[in-house]
């Protein structure tokens, strides 16, 4: 059964798609702050390492050599006030260490002072509305075509052909690089998250309530998540895509939407 | 005390001589803890393979990108009931079934202290849970708002919804008088002799893990009927246009849920706190610290309910709070695990299949915790919040925990339930077979998690496919193999296996050991004598 399993992992490997990746680990993203949450999930994992070779060391040094086909005689002792007291202070310790950079960095998580740019992010079944406050732009952002497409059952279209399957949308929410972003989080309906791993930013969006969280993206590019807290059937299928522009073209992007080009996008969007 | 006893089976003893009623009548009238336990833990495997099947439906849809199977209506009611099914339905029920048939044998009382409300309780749960896999059939079809049944998203949910709140209500109810029989019995039917602290692991961790269902199953009651009128009297206790809070919900529900982890956990500690000394041949190391640390993770787990919110938009204050309290739980957790590792150390080890499982589940459950302990970290958490890391978390200290603890107690204990002994080669095979798909099942989820796929989701882009492939081949072998465990332990029931002797295992600590095996139908009728001290450490 294990060979035929290995095999049938083996096979898998090799007929892997080309968009198939492994990736492993938390992005290191496109923050400060992502970038030192980055640092202390890698901090408290390996703390778990270092700690797992010497628990599980030992336990397999004592599985090893202290069985009885090994001829072991079992000791006889119950109690040990010293090594209770080793293995209660070391975690204790080590817990200390961890609390400090964790409790810096929420607090820098939730300072959401002196924004350069405040947007509205409401979370609709199943599409994502953002308001730019004070600029006069808002729209839908939803799934885009080709995924809507591909993801009915039977639709007879390979996922893996679709360019970024459930991970693009028709409108993405557009920000400028190096601007401290505020991101006001509500719902029109039942409670959402918005969630892109690059910013390590996952905030819930909930009925009746105004959440605040805040990003600085320091490159541009597309970066990709999606909502995060089940919020019914399509709960799959409301993907986020920022992308980040640089301060010169975020002008003529906000230039150009204050026009109308997307409300126009969006209405098209909401009859899909 | 015993005196009561006494006349209560001075009253009854006619029924001592006719042993159990014959047919049906054993099984619906049953007020003996052994058939009572019996009951409980089959209709827990029953369950089992329910919320397996489940869970096996969910894996086919993930083995590869798009939709192959159900449509994504369909795949929330299955993550829903996979996910109630195995907590209430399975879990839980396996570990009151091991409290009846062991708690007496292990005290020397001669039955539960109410045995007709142990009926009760057995019952209503069949009853509850045809209620509740009744709502597959229903408009709407069954609840698919998650187990966490969060409103205003639960609200949505279709004819299905009074019959959730009603089945939910009903699985309380069984757990209460479940706690309230297990809390009777061993504080008030101990053997002469027995002082509290001189109480086997298990009994101990039963003791508290019924503690801690008196406290929060019914507030699990009250925030489901909040729901309820909510939906159907107009209140607005979760509803923001009606001035209510739904994140309310989420800590009147993480209340109850965290404790509620607690109890499906605790027990799973006292049994492999049985098994890991008996095949170590050398006593529990620090049976007093043990009580401790498990009385004081019961504690702390009224105190970190809202580390399952990090995301919800807490005050920074009551974040920090959390995240500490949170990280405390560690530090018992790690004395519990020291302490087994202690018990091993320099004992003569052998390695039969409850020692097995117990070892699988000492490494696996730790792996679970380290990524516990990672998840306490709250800048890290808000990442790994609602994603499969979460699920990964999880499900190590579920599965390879609570269920690879009662495999152990199953394969440990089943002598003396039949009289047999399992055939051990086909139980090692078992143990290899569910560890090895155990870990091909839930580590990749790790991965995917941190890569970014959210947990409940039907379809995934295409970036996690290969993870997912793994995991669901893993899940199918350890579905599968599962079906040996059932094979094995009928085998065993229908009396294939060898006799088993009154100690079974190699002087193992106890009481349950000084009855004959099979346990007879009425077993300490008259109350042991504790005064060896040699039975217990």
């Amino acid at each position: 059964m294990i060979r035929k399993l290995c095999s049938g992992v083996l096979l898998l490997a090799i007929t892997s798609n080309a968009f198939a990746d492994w990736a492993l680990n938390m992005p290191k993203g496109i923050t400060e702050l992502s970038a030192e949450t980055h640092q202390i999930h890698m901090v408290i994992f390996w703390c778990c390492v270092a700690i797992a070779v010497v628990v599980f060391g030992a336990m397999i040094y004592s599985l090893v050599k202290h069985r009885k086909s090994r001829g072991a005689v079992p000791a006889t002792f119950s109690h040990s006030m010293t090594a209770e007291v080793i293995w209660t202070v070391i975690p204790v310790v080590i817990l200390l260490i961890m609390a400090v950079p964790s409790a810096e960095l929420m607090i820098k998580l939730e300072d959401t002072r002196d924004p350069d740019l405040t947007i509205v992010a409401t979370g609709y079944q199943w599409k994502w509305h953002y308001t730019y406050q004070g600029e006069d732009v808002s729209f839908y952002s939803t799934l885009a075509r080709s995924s809507q497409a591909a993801r009915r059952r039977g639709s007879g279209i390979d996922p893996n052909t679709v360019e970024n399957y459930l991970r693009d949308v028709d409108n993405p929410l557009v920000v400028p690089m190096g601007a401290k972003v505020r991101l006001l989080l509500t719902s029109n309906d039942v409670v959402h998250a918005w969630w892109v791993p690059d910013l390590a930013i996952k905030k819930d969006a909930i009925p009746g309530f105004m959440n605040e969280t805040w990003f600085k993206a320091e490159q541009t590019g597309t970066f990709r998540g999606q909502c995060a807290e089940l919020c019914g059937m399509d709960h799959g299928y409301m993907p986020i895509v920022v992308e980040v522009l640089d301060p010169a073209d975020f002008e003529a992007w906000l230039e150009n939407e204050k026009g109308g080009a997307t409300a126009v996008a969006a209405a098209g969007g909401e009859l899909q | 005390m015993s005196s009561a006893v006494a006349d209560i089976h001075a009253d009854h003893g006619e029924h001592d001589d006719h042993g159990p009623a014959k047919g049906w009548r054993r099984w619906l009238y049953a007020t003996n803890h052994k058939d009572i336990g019996t009951m409980y833990l089959l209709f827990s495997l029953t369950m089992f393979f329910a919320g397996g099947t489940m869970a096996l439906i969910i894996r086919s849809e993930l083995f590869s990108p798009g939709l192959q199977f159900v449509d994504p209506a369909f795949f929330n009611q299955m993550t829903t009931m996979h996910a109630l099914i195995m907590v209430f339905g399975a879990v839980m029920p396996a570990f009151v079934g091991l409290a009846n048939w062991m708690i007496p044998l292990m005290i020397g009382a001669p039955d539960m202290a109410l045995p007709r409300m142990n009926n009760w309780s057995f019952w209503i749960l069949p009853v509850a849970f045809s209620i509740l896999g009744s709502t597959l059939f229903m408009a709407g079809g069954a609840p698919a708002s998650g187990w966490t049944m969060y409103p205003p998203l639960v609200l949505q949910t279709g004819d299905a919804f009074p019959f959730l709140i009603f089945s939910v209500h009903l699985m309380g109810l069984s757990s209460i008088m479940g706690a309230i029989n297990v809390i009777v019995t061993i504080i008030n039917m101990r053997a002469p002799d027995m002082s509290l602290l001189k109480m086997p692991m298990f009994v101990w961790t039963w003791l508290i893990t019924a503690y801690l269902l008196i406290a929060v199953m019914p507030v699990l009651a009250g925030a489901v009927t909040m729901l309820l009128t909510d939906q159907f009297f107009g209140t607005s206790f979760f509803l923001a246009a009606g001035g209510g809070d739904p994140v309310m919900f989420q800590h009147i529900f993480w209340f109850f849920g965290h404790p509620e982890v607690y109890i499906m956990i605790l027990p799973a500690f006292g049994v492999v706190s049985e098994i890991i000394p008996t095949f170590s041949r050398k006593p529990l190391f620090g049976h007093d610290s043990m009580v401790y640390a498990a009385s004081s993770i019961a504690f702390l787990s009224f105190i970190v309910w809202a580390h399952h919110m990090f995301t919800v938009g807490m005050p920074l204050t009551g974040q920090m709070f959390f995240m500490f309290a949170t990280m405390l739980i560690a530090v018992p957790t790690g004395v519990k695990i020291f302490n087994w590792l202690a018990t091993m150390w320099r004992g003569a080890m052998t390695f039969e299949t409850p020692m097995l499982f117990s070892l699988g589940f000492v490494f696996l459950f730790t792996i679970g915790g380290f990524s516990g302990l990672m998840l306490a970290i709250a800048p890290a958490d808000i990442q790994y919040h609602d994603s499969y890391f979460v699920v990964a978390h999880f499900h190590y200290v579920l599965v390879p925990g609570s269920i690879f603890a009662l495999m152990a107690a199953v394969y440990y204990w089943m002598p003396k339930w039949t009289g047999h002994l399992y055939n051990e080669s086909l139980g090692k095979l078992h143990f290899w077979l569910s560890t090895i798909f155990v870990n091909l099942t839930f580590f990749p989820m790790h991965f995917v998690g941190l890569a970014g796929m959210p947990r409940r989701i039907p379809d995934y882009s295409t970036q996690f496919t290969d993870f997912n492939a793994i995991a669901s081949i893993g899940a199918f072998g350890f579905g599968l193999s599962q079906l040996l465990f059932v094979f094995i332990v009928f085998q065993c029931v229908r009396n294939k296996g060898e006799i088993a002797t009154q100690e079974v295992w190699d002087n193992p600590t106890g009481l349950e050991w000084t009855v004959p095996s099979p346990a007879p139908y009425h077993t300490f009728e008259t109350p042991p004598r504790v005064t060896s001290g040699a039975a217990f450490s």
